[in-house]
């Protein structure tokens, strides 16, 4: 199985592509997505990559792998796997197919839910938090914006067994379209969960590190790992660290309807740039999905300023005391009032990084750098309000100022920046069900 | 005695999940790895008390395989709600730098 990128839209190196076809594989794909960019692409529709990165990558997998009958297989399409998602990445691959003179068959598996069956879900008890994840309630689920369920490896098996040459899935398990077409081929879980957990990253688990093509040979108890440009290796020590990457537990991985265990797992090179990985296991368990839901909290308006003045940088905290109060009094007074706002100073050079994580107390910085930022259910207000916040940083008054200038130096006019409506995830629970399809309706079509 | 800074090959923070963060701490060889772990300084207890969570919370596993230990913890705020400051969780590592690992020495000491 041949994995061209860590993203569809992330690029890769051509030539690695024509290597890896050359190889014969079994399937050709890329993983779509990821929730680390944040909840913002699940919320808003929008999706992670451009569409002329995606088109690209998209456009050498189809005229690469099409011709050549090996089925492309995309999962979590468009960054966050929703419909408008799915729908996105669904255009690119029909525009290309008719700029290309491709004809294919192919699988929508939409993963977007519909809040009324969550409630019912949620109602029945069927829904339990994951760890560290606030309990879910009935307001949270009315609030989301949109809901995605993350489908396991059966999906992907059935699409490819009803023919389809190019599979676009919604929301899917990083792991699961490389388990679900190794297993098809008859390969056991253990070691096809296993190639997944490699391939959705491309060859990041190679040395150096990048964006480029991996080929992933499934076999009775091992996997083989091999990138296909010759600039990279995998190395056992390589892929036994890409194991850690992006998981809370580096040897236990929780997937749709099982366990993957990388505990005894172990690495032997098996040319100067190939390693086989074998010892994994794969322990059944009951079918549990993924829910995942971004609600948004409000319309997000910033401005950047900074400050060279040692007089306000020795007394940093009652200065943004000072400066809150006085936006409430200003805001209140063309009707905004401190519960419609939320006002958040980022002060670079303090604990801008580490928010109040950050163990460092003491400023030893010459200049600070703020970012004042303000959120509110209002795209109105918070334009207002942040508007009157700039003019409160730069001329509010504190003991012994010199700077009667101003406190801040602005490097950008006009100052204040709309950033847009922002989301936060507010479901992150899993579903128990007895159906690994029923979530996941499936849909064919013919391109051409 | 040696600062973790000194003696790791890699030490990095990442998101695993919008509610945690996840820190690797790894070694170029067998040997200082094995003087780590046996130091016994680095533990769940030892991520609780630089990032402020209860030690309850943390998820620590060492990962001989890859000469490694991972601590997992929740987000003070999650992935880019209001007030977060990291919404990849990729500059959370800094307070692992300074940890003293007493049983190594350097030309320090």
């Amino acid at each position: 199985m041949l994995s061209v990128s860590s993203i569809l839209g992330y690029g890769f190196p051509e030539d690695s592509l024509k290597a890896g076809l050359a190889r014969n594989p079994h399937y050709v794909g890329v993983d779509g997505g990821s929730t680390d960019p944040g909840a913002f692409y699940l919320g808003s529709g929008e999706c992670l990559s451009a569409h002329m990165a995606m088109k690209r990558d998209l456009r050498l997998m189809l005229t690469g792998a099409v011709p050549q009958c090996v089925p492309v297989v995309i999962g979590t399409c468009g960054g966050a796997g929703g419909e408008p998602h799915l729908q996105a990445v669904a255009e690119l691959a029909r525009t290309i197919a008719r700029e290309e003179g491709l004809q294919f068959r192919m699988a929508l598996i939409h993963a977007e839910q519909e809040p009324s069956k969550v409630q019912s879900w949620f109602d029945n008890g069927k829904i339990s938090a994951l760890r560290n994840v606030p309990a879910l309630t009935t307001a949270t689920i009315s609030r989301a914006t949109r809901i995605v369920g993350m489908m396991g490896a059966e999906p992907f098996t059935r699409a490819l067994n009803q023919g389809a040459q190019v599979v676009l899935a919604g929301r899917a398990s990083d792991a699961a379209s490389w388990a679900g077409c190794a297993m098809r081929n008859g390969a056991q879980a253990a070691p096809s969960w296993y190639a997944g957990k490699m391939l959705e990253c491309g060859s990041a688990s190679a040395t150096p590190k990048g964006h480029d093509c991996l080929m992933a040979t499934v076999c009775d108890d091992h996997v083989d790992l091999e990138p296909m440009n010759h600039a990279r290796k995998c190395t056992p020590l390589s892929v036994a660290m890409h194991g850690m990457h992006e998981n809370a537990s580096p040897t236990l991985h929780e997937e749709p309807g099982g366990l993957l265990h990388a505990t005894d797992c172990t690495f032997t090179a098996i040319s100067d740039h190939a390693v086989r990985v074998g010892g994994m296991r794969w322990t059944q368990r009951p079918y549990d999905i993924k829910l995942e839901g971004a609600e948004c909290v409000g319309f997000r308006a910033i401005t950047i300023c900074g400050t060279r003045d040692p007089i306000l940088i020795g007394q940093l905290d009652s200065y943004l005391h000072t400066a809150r109060d006085d936006i409430a009094v200003r805001a209140a007074g063309f009707g905004v009032s401190a519960e419609k706002y939320q006002l958040v100073f980022h002060v670079y050079g303090k604990d801008g990084v580490m928010g109040a994580a950050e163990h460092v107390t003491q400023i030893r910085s010459h200049e600070l750098g703020i970012i004042v930022e303000v959120v509110s259910d209002s795209e109105e207000d918070a334009i207002a309000v942040l508007s009157i916040a700039r003019v409160v940083v730069a001329k509010v008054d504190f003991i012994g100022r010199l700077c009667k200038g101003g406190n801040m130096a602005f490097p950008f006019s006009p100052s204040d920046i709309p950033v847009g409506f922002t989301y936060k995830f507010s479901l992150f629970h899993v579903v128990r069900t007895d159906d690994p399809y029923a979530m996941f309706p499936t849909e064919y079509e013919e391109v051409r | 005695m040696a600062k973790l800074r000194d003696i790791a090959k890699i030490i990095k923070s990442k998101n695993a999940g919008p509610f945690e963060i996840t820190i690797d701490i790894m070694f170029e060889t067998q040997y200082l790895y094995d003087k780590v772990v046996a130091s016994g300084v680095i533990n769940a207890q030892l991520f609780a008390k630089l990032y402020g969570v209860d030690v309850k919370d943390v998820l620590y596993t060492p990962y001989p395989a890859a000469l490694a230990m991972k601590g997992t913890m929740p987000r003070h705020i999650s992935s880019g709600d209001i007030g977060d400051t990291d919404v990849y969780g990729a500059q959370q590592h800094a307070p692992m730098l300074d940890v003293e690992i007493p049983s190594i020495l350097t030309k320090k000491d």
